[in-house]
């Protein structure tokens, strides 16, 4: 009954990121968090600077 | 007697089939990438990049009329997306050729850091979403030369071009020229002479520009069998090469002047910056041994980064004072 559970608990450990890895990964994440804000909030500012004309695109 | 072409495999013991598939399962296990901010940076060429949004700033002041600051801030934003974009597809395209030069040997990929497939997701990615933004926000005008400048530098000149011909750079040159010319129509939403006036400038730059640089990177060339004209022509006939691009960027720099489209700053400001660019291609094609030669090449070189600088500087400028005076008078 204890081997099943050691495996379990293996199972569920899957891949271990070192300490490496999770520092670079959250920089990643942060640097992504970022972009999409400042994605966001260009769209917000340029609706507000186009008023109405935000859907009149010239081409 | 056994047959020697049949193969009867052993059967394999439990301890070796559970240690096989624990080795496949090894293998297929995803790659955790370490790769940091700073390394997604440096696929963008920040160098490149700085260039290519200056050129578009001044396409951008000596466009006519009132462009919201909000508006031209997110066109040159999505300007250097899209630059950075290229240069992150050309680092993937070109991984193999990277690791064989000392210059690009440790850029992100061939140290390592990014796998190529990485590098590709993500330029395409900012490619896509810098055209989107610039078409939707701005106009589509603006969005449809973005497209088209990242499709003429990542397929024309990276996948055709830089493999193929000695004329690499002088037909890829117009990729780089281009900024100018998206942000004039990102700010009027049309295009017209002055920007492509911008564009001459920068297309017959480029040759005298890169091909200083391929004098002295020629054995980097070489080793990773890039048809650079030094490589294939010799460095006599890339030197005669640079002295007439350096010609014809001359007078192309200088012409705005008297037709009417730039101001007499311009003109002289041109004419002192081209008659130091066109001294130093003399200089390169007079001196074609040992280390004068390679000095008188570097110096070309750097002053071309200047010439470049301080001649498009001089654009804004003129329009800040020419507002000024019409608010004095």
């Amino acid at each position: 009954m204890a081997g099943v559970t050691m495996v379990d608990k293996e199972e569920q450990t899957g891949i271990v990121l070192t300490e490496a890895q999770k520092r670079s990964r959250r920089r990643r994440s942060i640097a992504t968090a970022l972009a999409l804000g400042v994605l966001v909030a260009l769209f917000f500012a340029v609706t507000l600077v186009k008023g109405p004309a935000v859907l009149v695109r010239p081409l | 007697m056994s047959n020697p072409l049949h193969y009867a495999p052993r059967p394999l013991s439990l301890e070796e089939i559970v240690l096989s598939v624990v080795d496949h399962n090894a293998v297929e296990l995803p790659r955790i990438s370490e790769a940091d901010v700073a390394d997604y940076v440096a696929l963008l060429k920040p160098r490149v990049m700085s260039l290519v949004v200056f050129t578009a700033l001044v396409g951008l002041v000596i466009a006519p009329g009132h462009f919201h600051p909000v508006l031209a801030f997110t066109s040159l934003l999505c300007i250097a997306v899209g630059a950075g974009a290229s240069g992150a597809l050309n680092m993937w395209y070109e991984c193999d050729l990277d690791a064989l030069m000392s210059r690009t040997a440790n850029r992100p990929i061939p140290r390592g850091r990014i796998t190529a497939p990485e590098a590709a997701a993500f330029g395409t990615t900012l490619a896509f979403f810098s055209i989107m933004t610039l078409g939707i926000l701005v106009n589509w005008l603006a969005g449809a030369l973005l497209a088209f400048t990242i499709f003429f530098y990542v397929v024309i000149y990276t996948m055709v071009l830089k493999r193929w011909t000695a004329q690499n750079i002088v037909i890829g040159g117009a990729a780089g020229a281009l900024p100018p010319v998206v942000a004039w129509a990102a700010a009027t939403g049309s295009l017209s002479v002055e920007p492509f006036l911008l564009f001459l400038i920068i297309f017959f730059w480029t040759p005298p520009h890169f091909w200083a640089l391929a004098l002295f990177r020629s054995d980097d060339y070489a080793r990773a069998g890039i048809p650079m004209l030094p490589v294939v022509a010799g460095p006599d006939a890339t030197r005669l090469q640079i002295l007439l691009y350096t010609i014809m960027l001359v007078v192309v720099a200088f012409a705005p002047w008297p037709l009417g489209y730039f101001d007499a700053a311009y003109g002289v400001t041109s004419l002192l910056l081209g008659g130091g660019m066109l001294a130093l291609a003399i200089d390169v094609y007079r001196r074609r041994e040992g280390r004068e030669a390679s000095r008188a090449t570097r110096r070309l070189f750097a002053f071309s980064i200047l010439y470049l600088f301080a001649l498009f500087s001089i654009l804004p400028i003129e329009v800040a004072v020419r507002a000024v005076a019409r608010s004095i008078w």
